[in-house]
């Protein structure tokens, strides 16, 4: 333990440190190893999708990240500011939506940061609403300008999308694009959705049993990924165990959806 | 005739009906002697009765007298209970420390202690007051640690990751995710008060509610009597209505289950 790297060295020029920096890392509950020897760099303003299994992994990796399961020994640098999405709101009902986006700032004025947040998002005319009467769509939106009125260098989403309907959920990944091109947080999202995947990431890190066993950098640009989609889409399906069928692919809709940024 | 149809079908869904034939039954009953008035005074000489009072001033004050022993009980009574949930509801020292007394306590009906009480304390306001205090802790106690202990640890985790310090996590998201359970204790403990009141007046009082039941019955004056378990009714709806008020207030977020 002694005579690994503590961390949090400054020998780099910054512009080139990674926020994100695991080695070794390892991570058992009791006798059950979830995540073990894992080494993963994330760049500053990089889009990362973490895709697995269920049990793969992947909230474990997320949560770590986060800061909220305790790392004690081990080799891991995550910025001090992070922001969290997770796949359940968890606003505070009690709150107001604007109170929940300012919860916990300090600095400046922080109603009308919380109001940039909410306009920036589109839910402008929802700041004085209760929580429990909006919508899962807007709830979402809400968690997503509560984490980047933070202004953090890193974004953790867990599948934030998965309870939403497929048009909402189209229509958040172009609000998450769009807010990820302003703002420029290194993002890590966690998703069990291929097709999600290819169509945000710039890299792909494939988990399963705690290990990475697959990486795909994807150099095409969003919405022009139609062409490489079919056979990343079956490499990663591939090494996730699972079957590709060949057939009328839904490319076309990585395409659609993603066009829409451009 | 299809007057008189609607009326009987009218009052045949009236709420108000059987009650007032009640009253006006026990009217007659005593107008022609079958209910002798040293057994029960008939309404109409309770209201008078009642009017009598409240012009004398006599009901004012004496129920002035029982409100204060009320409230004062209580806000003792609640704020122990309050004090000792957060105590054992936030830390798991405090759990282990103040639950089993608490558990104990709960055993021994409160009524129970009304010997021992006077023992201590005399036949003054003393007794009277602890014992309202000391019924009421436990309501509060047992709802608030619940509740405490009840809130969403996703929410906790969620106020965890953007950065809140302990004294925030609990000021804005353990607090207020404890305030439903807090109100349903405040009301179990304000009928609990109103019970434990009605029977510590009757300790030696020489004012309030209860002193006006003894000596009204030492005169067999029933009409005063039931003018005093009016006042314990109304007593009770009156709280009742304090804490719909006051969750109506700080519960807004709730979505109705009426409205929709």
């Amino acid at each position: 333990m002694d005579a690994r790297p503590t961390g949090f060295s400054r020998v780099t020029a910054p512009q080139f440190d990674p926020v994100v920096r695991l080695r070794d890392f390892t991570r058992s509950f009791g006798d059950n190893t979830i995540i073990s020897g894992l080494d993963l760099d994330i760049a500053p303003g990089e889009f990362v999708i973490l895709l697995g299994r269920s049990g793969s992994g992947k909230t474990t990796l997320l949560r770590t990240l986060a800061g909220l399961d305790p790392t004690p020994g081990q080799n891991v640098i995550v910025p001090a500011s992070r922001a969290v999405v997770f796949q359940d709101a968890r606003l505070l009902p009690w709150k107001k939506v604007w109170r929940n986006v300012a919860l916990g700032l300090r600095q400046g004025d922080v109603r009308q940061r919380a109001e940039d947040a909410l306009r920036e998002v589109g839910l402008g005319h929802r700041l004085d609403a209760w929580p429990l009467t909006l919508s899962g769509g807007e709830a979402q939106r809400v968690a997503l300008a509560r984490a980047l009125v933070r202004e953090p260098s890193l974004l953790l989403l867990d599948e934030p999308f998965a309870a939403l309907d497929a048009l909402t959920r189209l229509r958040m990944h172009e609000l998450v694009l769009s807010l990820w091109t302003r703002h420029r947080p290194a993002v890590m999202m966690v998703t069990h959705d291929v097709d999600e995947a290819i169509a945000l990431a710039d890299r792909v890190v494939l988990l399963d049993h705690g290990r990475i066993v697959l990486q795909e950098r994807i150099e095409a640009p969003r919405g022009e990924r139609g062409q490489v989609a079919r056979a990343l889409r079956s490499r990663l399906l591939g090494a996730l165990g699972g079957q590709v069928l060949e057939g009328p692919s839904p490319a076309e809709i990585i395409a659609l959806h993603a066009g829409g940024l451009a | 005739m299809a007057i008189s149809h609607r009326i009987s079908a009218s009052l045949g869904s009236a709420r108000w009906l059987s009650p007032l034939l009640f009253l006006l039954a026990w009217e007659a009953g005593s107008r022609s002697g079958l209910i002798p008035e040293r057994t029960l005074a008939a309404p109409s000489k309770v209201l008078s009765t009642l009017l009598d009072m409240a012009v004398s001033g006599e009901l004012a004050d004496n129920l002035w007298v029982s409100f204060l022993r009320i409230v004062i009980g209580l806000a003792i009574g609640v704020t122990v209970g309050a004090v000792l949930a957060l105590v054992a509801g936030l830390s798991r020292q405090g759990e282990v420390a103040v639950d089993p007394l608490m558990q104990i306590k709960r055993t021994i009906p409160t009524l129970a202690l009304t010997p021992l009480f006077i023992v201590w304390f005399g036949i003054g306001e003393t007794p009277k007051i602890a014992l309202i205090a000391f019924a009421s802790i436990f309501p509060v106690y047992l709802n608030l640690y619940s509740g405490i202990r009840g809130v969403d640890l996703r929410l906790l985790e969620g106020a965890r990751s953007f950065g809140l310090s302990c004294a925030e996590q609990i000021l804005h998201v353990i607090l207020p995710g404890a305030l439903p359970s807090l109100l349903v204790g405040l009301r179990y403990s304000l009928s609990v008060a109103i019970l434990v009141l009605v029977v510590a007046e009757q300790i030696n009082a020489s004012a309030g509610l209860g002193y006006l039941i003894n000596n009204a019955r030492d005169f067999m004056r029933t009409d005063i009597i039931v003018v005093c378990l009016m006042i314990y009714a109304v007593l009770g709806l009156a709280a009742d209505a304090l804490v719909r008020a006051i969750e109506n207030r700080a519960l807004v977020w709730r979505p109705s289950i009426v409205a929709q």
